[in-house]
């Protein structure tokens, strides 16, 4: 099946369609939308959000035609997604009425409304279940069942519109004046698919860049930010996970609508994070002392790895300062989305023919000129 | 969730969009127009930017051609001629002179374009002073206060150091005296077609999120030095081992057959049309 670029490359690629296609049926097994809604909705919350794009159907499909590879599911939805005609901003969202099934604190042990260990990994042993390799529709039952009875008598809330509203652990240190803030800024945020990238960046081409940006790269960017590539060493405030309201106000309403006049479009889960870092202040007489900055990280979905280093980034990014890469808006913002480093990376599959020709003559040129010497 | 796609993929709000971009390129020539480049169906990085200049300007009038190193049967070329075929149904085409609308990867082709016809190219590195300037913000205040010492330093270092320029494709031009462009992958035998060209030339990139054109009748100049002059490709010697053309751009290959080292138009349409009037003439 070569594919010179002559002849052919019609019949290599309809081939090449159905050889990946084959793979995708050959094993005679299928897995429906469901299942993978229902088995793996960490990997399809991870499509979403790298996707920006929440719908969950879409998603678990696009999961199932890429096979699971997260790279191409995720490119999948940000094709579709660039085909929809975006009519609305929604209101506002006041993560302080999240409905919370999570939320913690490194900062502070003692706080208003409780930690909320919620289910995490955390502190699970990384031992590999063997018995889930015979799993079966059946004994999924019986352990659902099993654990909803002894969870009955915990403290755990029996269903989503339950779970309180709780205080935030960073309400306490604003009120003394101990970080400093940024001023709430409810203007309308830029939005990055439709304004390209400047420099520097307002904040809120930031944290969107920085929110669906490729998971892997925003937790090693951000650890590299922590361990020795920048400044940032943050204390998790709080961690909060659970679930928003999204609402958009009547089309024609007047700037100030009642909240009870918008249309509520759904909930979507989401992982927020506020980190607290020791920055260096100077006041007007020249004087330093010790503030606390507050990094800000927002997810869709849960991926608290993600949250913790968006909030990391979101402040080291502030610092304008070009020391250190994790610092630099444009090295960090120009690379993080993965679509396009995925795709820069693969274009390289592609053939270079006459540019190599190119690059060549220029070689040869050089030999014929210094007669294979060049000075280093 | 079935949805079917409006006709060339985008949403007519984004086409919009940037065609205004490509207004402001054509008014600002060789100027980097930034525009807000959606996510294609086909990787960033495999030809988005051009791809969305395409299907802005298409209609469903438009006859198309999509080479990919100068050849119509390239895997991309096909793929990206598929796309918008099945996006739009316009008619499509090998034969360079039917065309009205031709996208092209690393090649501008052999036979000269005319006013009827938009040459769109795909760009992978839209800002020439790039490699000699890492940030954005800064090369944009270079090309601001047309400030290019960075473009012609990189020659110098080259010539100093081997004793020739070394740059392959992608050799930066000088655009009407005032804004210094990467033409893209192009061989250096390829810049001299922007000069003075009787077509439109448009070139996107989808990754860098940047539009800018080269209109018709633009001074198109190659940076160099008077003591050491443009160099373009050599094939001093050869030609086509298929139609027998020289003073074409060529490849290297290997002749399937005789497992010799021949030479081969890049331009596969040119190729086949060459050797088809040394046919008749024969």
């Amino acid at each position: 099946m070569g594919y010179v670029a002559v002849t052919g490359g019609e019949q290599a690629i309809a081939t090449s369609l159905d050889l990946i296609e084959r793979k995708r049926v050959a094993g005679g097994l299928a897995l429906d939308v469901d299942t993978i809604l229902s088995c793996l909705p960490e990997l399809v919350q991870q499509v979403e959000s790298e996707g920006s794009l929440w719908a969950p159907e879409v998603a678990a499909t696009a999961v199932k035609q890429a096979c699971g590879s997260v790279e191409e599911a995720v490119f999948l939805m940000r094709a579709y997604r660039s085909t929809l005609e975006r009519l609305y901003t929604s209101r506002v969202i006041d993560t302080d009425e999240m409905r919370v099934d999570r939320r913690i604190s490194a900062a502070f042990k003692d706080i208003e409304g409780g930690q909320i260990l919620g289910a995490t990994r955390d502190y699970s042993h990384r031992l590999i279940e063997f018995e889930l390799a015979d799993e079966t529709q059946a004994s999924v039952r019986d352990r659902a069942r099993e654990l909803a009875e002894r969870l009955a008598d915990t403290a755990v809330p029996a269903t989503p519109d339950a779970l309180a509203r709780v205080p935030r652990v960073l309400t306490y240190l604003r009120s003394i004046d101990m970080v400093r803030d940024w001023p709430v800024d409810d203007t309308e945020p830029v939005d990055i698919t439709k304004t390209p990238l400047s420099f520097p960046a307002p904040r809120s081409v930031i944290l969107q860049a920085l929110s669906r940006g490729l998971t892997q790269a925003v937790i090693a960017i951000g650890y590299a930010a922590i361990r020795g590539f920048g400044l940032s060493h943050p204390t998790v405030g709080e961690l909060r996970r659970g679930s928003v309201a999204v609402e958009i106000d009547a089309p024609g309403a007047v700037a100030d609508a009642p909240a009870e006049d918008a249309y509520y479009l759904g909930s979507i889960p989401v992982t927020e994070v506020e980190s607290l870092i020791v920055a260096d202040e100077v006041d007007e007489q020249g004087e330093h002392r010790s503030a606390l900055d507050v990094g800000y990280g927002l997810v869709v979905g849960t991926d608290e790895s993600k949250a913790i280093a968006m909030s990391v980034l979101d402040h080291s990014l502030r610092a304008d300062d070009v020391r250190f890469p994790t610092q630099d808006q444009e090295f960090v913002l120009y690379h993080i989305d993965g679509v396009e480093a995925t795709g820069f990376i693969s274009h390289l599959k592609l053939p270079h023919y006459v540019t190599f020709q190119s690059k060549l003559d220029s070689a040869l040129r050089s030999v014929a000129e210094k007669g294979g010497e060049a000075d280093a | 969730m079935r949805k079917n796609y409006n006709f060339a993929f985008l949403d007519e709000g984004s086409k919009r969009e940037i065609r205004r971009a490509i207004l402001k390129g054509v008014a600002i020539p060789g100027y980097q127009v930034p525009f807000a480049s959606r996510e294609m169906p086909i990787g960033r990085g495999w030809g988005t930017g051009g791809l969305q200049l395409t299907l802005s300007c298409i209609g469903p009038d438009d006859v198309l051609k999509v080479i990919d190193q100068g050849s119509d049967a390239s895997v991309n070329a096909v793929s990206i001629r598929g796309l918008v075929h099945e996006t739009t149904g316009v008619d499509t085409t090998t034969a360079t002179q039917d065309a009205t609308l031709i996208q092209s990867r690393h090649r501008i082709p052999e036979r000269p374009l005319t006013r009827d016809q938009l040459l769109v190219l795909q760009v992978p590195t839209p800002e020439p002073l790039r490699t000699y300037e890492a940030r954005e913000t800064v090369t944009k205040r270079l090309h601001a206060e047309a400030e290019y010492t960075g473009a012609y330093l990189e020659l110098f270092e080259q010539i100093v150091r081997y004793g020739t320029t070394t740059t392959g494709a992608d050799h930066p031009v000088m655009v009407e005296g005032r804004y210094v462009m990467a033409p893209s992958p192009i061989p250096r035998y390829d810049n001299a077609k922007l000069n003075m060209a009787e077509n439109l030339t448009l070139l996107g990139a989808g990754r860098e999120k940047k539009i800018y054109a080269v209109p018709p009748y633009t001074h198109v100049e190659s940076l160099a030095f008077d003591d050491y002059p443009f160099v373009t490709e050599e094939f001093e010697g050869a030609s086509c081992h298929v139609c027998g053309a020289t003073g074409v751009y060529l490849t290297q290959t290997v002749d399937p057959v005789t497992g010799e080292q021949v030479w081969q138009c890049s331009d596969t349409d040119f190729c086949a049309q060459h050797a088809a009037e040394q046919e008749s003439e024969a």
